[in-house]
């Protein structure tokens, strides 16, 4: 009889209920998250050793005390706090507009039926696999003709536009948003003598608030980390990615006499850096991220 | 009065796209006309703007010609066998992370976070400075001699791409952030009484899965398919990308390297719709009824 319990409890009714099958699954996961986070806990590790610890072969994940000299070295080579700002800058008006923009078209493809239809919405869907590089020459060409070459509207002028970083997936999102909310609705406010724009802003954008900010989470992050276009369009723009790429030049010029030379903690300091502020969000807003995929039908078909 | 009332709806219809396709024809349409022209001319930068004179082919023809061309062909090409091992890589990782996740246990939450974690921090530079300073994973895979055993067993043309992967093997996990949650959702819309109805029957966990969880997953993983390879075919730091880039600013008397990068990335594009065609016939799901039964 207990023999029968115990194995009832270790392997359960059926396989997956028992506590074997739950221990299997917990050290499964929590190795495969310690190889997952590897490179952010090594960041994090070596950016606050000091120069002795990195070559000491004895310290090894834990440095001897917290050395915060690789950050204030890194935060005045990526000259932080004015760079963070002008970074955010090219970062949430892009991400804000889209997300503005976006919604309107996917309203429009979701609650109307017009002649053409299909035809946009297959455009729509293909400009997703049209990739950057096919069209960035002319659109160079046609900013640096327009002097808007490392000026912040590059970015800011195809977001507005809904021609932005995966603007497509975005369209889609919302689409997909507004079909779920029912017809009647609509039909219940033109009744009452709502006018198509009345009903998108009363009721549908509330409706949709949490399309609303996972679309523009989804956006703020993809513009921080999109880096190709924005060397190309904002060679000479303060933005931290670019300083990032360039740290190792800016590094030695700045500090061409010091004695502690460029190593991993200060490069590693100035990249935790860089993805401190996506971090803050994150953790905060972790919620709308991860749940966002699910309830926005980002999955639909 | 009923064409006036279509009329009237159409019109407000484009007052709500019209934005995309003021967009679509300034942003996209137009740049991959002139694009298209520029792979096909002679363009030469004057003070005073653009000098397009019709070439032919001569860019393509180019690109087989120069080393600058041979450069670029060559990087395309390692770049699918990358995309050769790492798309499977990422796919099955993201179906089994899923699956894992995809009970109730305490910590789930937190689980579900850190695999999706590098999603937000993954650019670029950030990369780049990752694998640069050995936190890529290299140490790991190292640290068991995993390295040397493939690259003193394997012909130098394989072994050359696996080492490749596998010391960046974290790096490539980390493409999948998006993917897992796609799956994920998937996973969540399946119904259970299809499993119990399978218990019912005798089936196992092992059975379960390849008969009941896979097949109604097929449309998301064909997206998962989809996604990873624009992702992987855009991610700022690839190579193929950075050459074509790295084109378009080059000076020679001979050649026009507006019109050569065009070219290349014409060639680019037209492989990535090749890669994408043969993944299609192969995966897309064929079975839509399959699809209506699970709710999906």
């Amino acid at each position: 009889m207990t023999k029968q319990k115990l194995k009832k409890i270790l392997l359960g009714k059926e396989l997956s209920d028992g506590v074997i099958f739950k221990a299997i699954v917990y050290v499964l996961l929590i190795a495969i998250g310690f190889v997952y986070l590897y490179p952010i806990l090594y960041m994090i590790s070596y950016s606050f050793k000091s120069p002795t610890d990195i070559i000491d072969p004895m310290v090894n994940w834990i440095p001897r005390r917290l050395y915060f000299d690789n950050y204030l070295r890194s935060a005045k080579v990526l000259n932080y706090f004015p760079t963070l700002g002008m970074s955010l800058l090219v970062t949430l008006l892009p991400a804000i507009l889209q997300t503005a923009v976006t919604s309107l078209i996917g309203y429009g493809f979701a609650k109307y039926n017009f002649r053409g239809k299909k035809i946009w919405l297959m455009l729509v869907l293909s400009t997703f696999i049209v990739p950057v590089q096919v069209y960035m020459i002319p659109r160079y060409v046609m900013f640096n003709k327009f002097g808007l070459l490392d000026s912040p509207f590059s970015v800011i002028l195809p977001a507005l536009f809904a021609q932005g970083v995966n603007s497509a997936i975005f369209i889609l999102v919302f689409y997909q948003f507004f079909r779920m909310i029912p017809h009647s609705f609509n039909e219940a406010a033109e009744l009452d003598g709502a006018g198509p724009y009345q009903i998108f802003f009363r009721i549908a954008v509330p409706l949709a608030a949490p399309a609303y900010i996972t679309c523009f989470l989804f956006g703020f992050v993809w513009y921080w980390n999109e880096t190709y276009l924005l060397s190309l369009f904002l060679p000479g723009y303060p933005h931290l990615q670019l300083k990032l790429a360039s740290f190792v030049s800016a590094y030695s010029s700045l500090y061409s006499k010091d004695i502690i030379k460029l190593n991993e903690g200060i490069r590693l300091s100035a990249t935790l850096l860089i993805i401190i502020p996506m971090l803050i969000v994150y953790l905060i807003m972790q919620r709308w991220f991860v749940e966002g995929v699910e309830k926005t039908g980002i999955t639909g078909e | 009065m009923n064409r006036k009332k279509t009329l009237r709806n159409d019109l407000i219809a484009y007052s709500f796209i019209g934005v995309w396709i003021f967009g679509f024809a300034v942003f996209m349409a137009f740049p991959l006309v002139a694009s298209l022209v520029f792979s096909l001319s002679n363009v030469s930068v004057l003070g005073t703007g653009l000098e397009v004179k019709p070439s032919g082919f001569k860019n393509f023809i180019a690109i087989f010609e120069i080393e600058d061309g041979f450069v670029f062909l060559e990087k395309l090409a390692d770049f699918l066998v990358e995309l050769l091992f790492r798309l499977p890589i990422i796919i099955v990782f993201s179906i089994i992370i899923a699956v894992l996740l995809n009970r109730k246990f305490r910590g789930r939450a937190l689980f579900r976070s850190i695999f999706f974690l590098p999603v937000i921090i993954s650019s670029g530079p950030v990369i780049n400075e990752l694998i640069s300073q050995g936190a890529g994973g290299t140490n790991i895979i190292n640290s068991y001699g995993f390295i040397s055993i493939i690259e003193e067993s394997l012909n130098p043309t394989l072994a050359k791409p696996l080492v490749a992967l596998f010391s960046e093997i974290i790096i490539v996990f980390w493409f999948s952030g998006v993917q897992i949650l796609i799956i994920l959702a998937g996973l969540q819309k399946i119904d259970r009484s299809i499993y119990e109805a399978a218990s019912v029957d005798g089936a196992g966990p092992w059975e379960k899965f390849w008969k009941i969880t896979l097949p109604a997953l097929s449309n998301l993983i064909f997206v998962n398919i989809i996604y990873t390879v624009v992702l992987l075919a855009t991610f700022s730091e690839n190579e193929v990308i950075q050459h074509i880039r790295g084109s378009m600013n080059k000076i020679d008397q001979n050649y026009s390297y507006y019109g050569i990068a065009s070219a290349m990335a014409w060639i680019y594009f037209i492989v990535i719709l090749a890669v994408l065609g043969i993944l299609a016939l192969l995966f897309m799901p064929r079975e839509r009824k399959r699809r209506k039964r699970f709710g999906q």
